[in-house]
Formats: structure tokens, C-alpha cells, sequence
């Protein structure tokens, strides 16, 4: 029965993938927005008032899911530019390189609602715990990730560079996060820390469940929106970018 | 392969001992940036005692950011780097030879002349040992890690800026701990387990850095 | 509903600067990703339109 055989490697070409993505971008901003309406309801309307921290907590509603998102997003960004570096394959470089601003743009959304969630709690717009710190240096990894792929001019060498560097980068981001955590309690004690958050009633774990996955689709969305533009540039010259249907009218 | 390591470790010492006066800046970059540091907050003995693990332990860090290029940047240009890859001798021991030389040259000195700078800021002669252990077990770690960032950016625009912000988060284990050990002996406390992670962040660079900026090396020469 | 009004879910118990704030970067964040993913998709597109009709142009 080869008709219901699904041949995945046939999307591992720029030039079926780039249909596949429109149409399975809508379907994700879709799922965003409806679990962002749900989570949004839970957390404004439905979880109760804190008793230590007020109405200010409610940022964790945002706050925890960007942090997870950044984190996942490096992950998968060095997966699929390990990927790429192995197998040798132009999409897999060109989905890391579309993650990349997105997972920035969490790791940046996880510091100023952290530093938003931390005036207010403890005084300071900054707090040097071993979380924020960590996110700060995640930020910097990423910066260096979008750096390189700018600086050098042949893709392909940017996109095995790159990798390199996403890859080593994943392995030191634990080294990392342990150092910031050993610096933290030698020098402030537990006193002070963002990881502690309030006791958790079920309405708010949901709440903060749901805003998770609607970031989560949000990225995805964001990265294929990406990815289209990239396979674009990338493939500027070849036969089936010139038949698209957006140039139909050029082509007259 | 430890005589293809000791080959290029030779090649390199005979190629700097030519320009003598690059082994000399990254010293003086040293102690320029350490003597920043009082400049700027002030002379308060106390504070400065403070503060000395951290402030020299990154102008460490600077002085060696600053002399990385070096391990391949001329040998990239002038087509050595080639030769070396295409050569049927270990690229790796290659690798791990410029490392040492660029140790021995920027790495080593630092250790050497830190007891003087630990005296400018009035520290302890215990706390000045234990941080030239520090510097002596993690100036290899960061010349290390910064060839592997050396060999990502060759010929890459933006040198020695965009080296830097890919080196430096690379960096901040090894700072942690550097001076942490020291700032934890000051405060009474043990540095045994800041000097154990530091090793072991020496050996973990040791076993994998010569091999990945060998393969990264062979990915920007393409 | 767990709101008395209007004014006391803006005011979110003295912490509305911060909530808003948060809640704030992060939707202008969405849109800001959203146009310049738009704009450079738009950018590409431009530019394949200006070579294909430079080409047809030559023929």
C-alpha cells in the first residue's frame, strides 16, 4: 500500500517545505491564540490572589513561560543545527537559523518580565540569581549564535560554523547554569531568589501550563514564518522559487 | 602525535620569540587593566583587598581574549592552516601545540607577574598563592576555549569583537570558579571544591578543545 | 468574576505598573517579531520580482 506510505524526507528539500510551511503556519497562530485566550482567562480571571505576593504575581503567567521557551527553543535550535552539520542538510541549518532571533527574543522577554517581577518583590530591577544570571548569559549565547551566521559569508560554512558553536554552547549552558547557582549560594544564600515561586494553586499551574503551550505554538508560527523568508533568500536562484506563485504576475 | 604537538609547539615559540613585543602587550594590557580598576573606584585598602580575585582575575581573562586571534589568524592568511589540514599528521596535535604555545606566551606570564598585582592590592600571601594556582590551572582552560573560538571566526568579518562576545559566556565557568576560590579562602571558607571544578573544567577542555577547533578549522577552510 | 471594576483589575492591587508592564512587552514584542518577519519576507519577495522582470526584460 505505497499510497499511504508518508515519505518525510521528501519535505527535507527547501522547495517542498516551503508550501508544507504556509500552510501549516496559520493552524499554529491558531492554537496560539487559543491557548493564549485560555491561559490569559485562567490567569486574570480564575487564579486567585496570592497571599504573600498579591495581584503581582500574576506576571509568572508570562514570566515562566518565555524562561522555559528560551531554553527549549536553544535546544532545539543546536538539535537541528547539529543535525545539519551531520547530515548535511540545507534545511536543518536554515530551521536553526529561523529559531534563533525567536529564542533571543524569549531569552530578552524573560529578563525584563524577571526584572519587572523583581521590583516590586525584592526592590531592585536586577537581581543576580542564579535564574536571571543564567538567562543574561543564555541571551549571550544566542547573540553569538546570530553573530557568527552574520559574519561569515558562505552559508553553508556559516550554517557548519554555527552549529559548532550552537553545539558547544549546549553542552556548556549546564556548566554554566551550575557555576551561576554555586556563585549565587556562596555569596547571597537562598534569601534572594526568583526560583522560588509562590505556593502554586492548580488554577495558576494551568494558567501557566496553557500560556507555555501558547508560546510555544507562537514560536513554531514565528520560526516557519522565518524559515519561509530564509529558503527564500537562500534559494533565490533556482528553478522552482522563479515558478512561485507569488511572482505569477512578473512571470505574464 | 606528541611529536607533531611538540613540532608545531616549537614552530610557534620560534614564530613569536621573532615579535617579541606581542608577548609584552598582552603583560602590559594586564596590568594596565588591574590598575583600571583602583583608578576608577578608589584607594581604600579594604575594598581593594575585596575586589582583587575578581578584577585580576578578569583582566586575566582580557589580557588572554586579546591574543587569541594570534594562534591562527596568521597562519590562516598566509595558507599554513591548509597545509596543516591537508597534511596526514593529526590536526588535533597541531591544534594542541599552538594552544600551548599560546599559553606559554600569554598564559604563563600572567601567572607570574599576578603576585605583583596582588600586592598592589594589598592581598594576604596565602589568598596571592592560591591565586596563582587558579590562574595556573585556568589560563590553560582559557586559552583552550578560546582557540576553539579562535577557529570559528577565521576569516569571519568582525574579528576581534565578535571573538570576544562568543568566548566571553564560554568564559564565565572558569572565572566563577577562579576567583571564587580565592574569594572563598578569604572569607574563611575551604577552596577545595572551587580548585576540584576547576580542574575538572581544565581536563573536560583538555580532552575536547584541540579536537573540535580541529574540526572547525577544517569547516571554515572549506 | 474575581474583579470589583474595571479600576481595580488595571490597578491589579498597587502592582499594575508591573503586571502591565510585563504583560505589555510581552504582546508589543509578538507584533514587533510578527511585522519584521513580515517586512523581510516582503523584502525577498520584492527583490525576486525586480530580477525576474529584469530578466524577462533582457530575453
Amino acid at each position: 500500500m505505497s499510497g499511504s506510505v508518508i515519505h518525510w524526507f521528501r519535505f527535507s528539500s527547501p522547495a517542498t517545505f516551503y508550501p508544507l510551511a504556509g500552510r501549516l503556519i496559520p493552524i499554529f497562530w491558531t492554537l496560539a491564540a487559543l491557548f493564549g485566550a485560555a491561559g490569559l482567562w485562567i490567569g486574570f480571571f480564575v487564579a486567585p490572589t496570592d497571599a504573600t505576593q498579591g495581584e503581582g504575581y500574576r506576571i509568572i503567567f508570562v514570566h515562566v513561560p518565555v524562561s522555559w521557551m528560551s531554553m527549549f527553543i536553544y535546544l532545539v535550535m543546536a538539535t537541528w543545527a547539529g543535525i545539519g552539520l551531520v547530515f548535511n542538510t540545507r534545511l536543518s541549518s536554515m530551521m536553526a537559523q529561523s529559531l534563533a532571533p525567536t529564542g533571543a527574543l524569549m531569552a530578552f522577554l524573560s529578563l525584563w518580565t524577571g526584572a519587572f517581577w523583581g521590583k516590586p518583590m525584592w526592590g531592585t530591577w536586577w537581581v543576580w540569581d542564579a535564574r536571571l544570571t543564567s538567562e543574561l548569559i543564555l541571551l549571550f549565547l544566542y547573540l553569538g549564535f546570530m553573530a557568527l551566521q552574520a559574519s561569515i559569508d558562505d552559508p553553508r560554512r556559516a550554517d557548519k560554523a554555527s552549529a559548532i558553536l550552537a553545539l558547544v554552547g549546549v553542552v556548556n549552558v549546564p556548566i554554566i547554569y551550575f557555576s551561576v547557582i554555586w556563585w549565587n549560594t556562596l555569596h547571597q544564600g537562598a534569601s534572594v531568589s526568583l526560583t522560588k515561586a509562590p505556593s502554586m494553586a492548580q488554577t495558576m499551574l494551568w494558567g501557566m501550563l496553557l500560556m507555555s503551550l501558547c508560546y510555544w505554538m507562537y514560536s513554531i508560527a514565528m520560526a516557519l514564518t522565518r524559515l519561509r523568508a530564509i529558503i527564500l533568500e537562500r534559494e533565490a536562484h533556482t528553478e522552482w522559487v522563479t515558478r512561485l506563485p507569488e511572482l505569477a504576475e512578473v512571470r505574464r | 602525535m606528541i611529536s607533531v604537538m611538540a613540532a608545531s609547539l616549537h614552530r610557534d615559540l620560534l614564530l613569536v620569540m621573532r615579535r617579541k613585543s606581542e608577548v609584552f602587550t598582552a603583560l602590559f594590557f594586564f596590568v594596565i587593566v588591574a590598575s583600571l580598576f583602583p583608578l576608577g573606584i578608589g584607594p581604600d585598602p579594604g575594598l581593594l583587598r575585596k575586589i582583587a580575585p575578581g578584577v585580576i582575575w578578569v583582566s586575566a581573562l582580557l589580557a588572554t581574549l586579546l591574543g587569541l586571534q594570534r594562534i591562527l589568524a596568521s597562519d590562516y592568511a598566509d595558507g599554513t592552516l591548509e597545509q596543516m589540514a591537508l597534511s596526514p599528521a593529526s590536526l588535533s596535535a597541531m591544534v594542541a601545540g599552538k594552544i600551548l604555545a599560546h599559553w606559554l606566551v600569554c598564559g604563563l606570564p600572567l601567572v607570574v607577574l599576578a603576585p605583583v598585582i596582588g600586592l598592589q592590592f594589598d592581598l594576604g600571601a596565602s589568598a596571592i598563592g592560591l591565586l596563582v594556582l587558579t590562574l595556573l590551572l585556568g589560563t590553560p582552560t582559557l586559552s583552550m576555549i578560546g582557540a576553539v573560538g579562535a577557529s570559528l571566526t577565521l576569516g569571519a568579518r568582525g574579528g576581534g569583537a565578535l571573538l570576544s562576545l562568543l568566548v566571553l559566556p564560554l568564559y564565565i565557568p572558569v572565572l566563577i570558579f577562579g576567583a571564587g576560590a580565592v574569594n572563598a579562602h578569604l572569607a574563611g571558607l575551604g577552596a577545595e571544591g572551587h580548585l576540584s571544578l576547576l580542574a575538572a573544567l581544565f581536563i573536560f577542555a583538555a580532552v575536547f578543545a584541540p579536537w573540535v577547533a580541529a574540526v572547525s578549522i577544517r569547516i571554515s577552510l572549506e | 468574576m474575581i474583579w470589583g471594576s474595571l479600576e481595580a483589575f488595571l490597578a491589579m492591587g498597587g502592582y499594575g505598573v508591573y503586571v502591565w508592564g510585563s504583560m505589555g512587552a510581552c504582546f508589543v514584542m509578538v507584533f514587533v517579531e510578527l511585522i519584521m518577519v513580515r517586512r523581510r519576507h516582503n523584502r525577498i519577495l520584492r527583490r525576486l520580482t525586480q530580477e525576474l522582470s529584469a530578466n524577462q526584460g533582457r530575453e
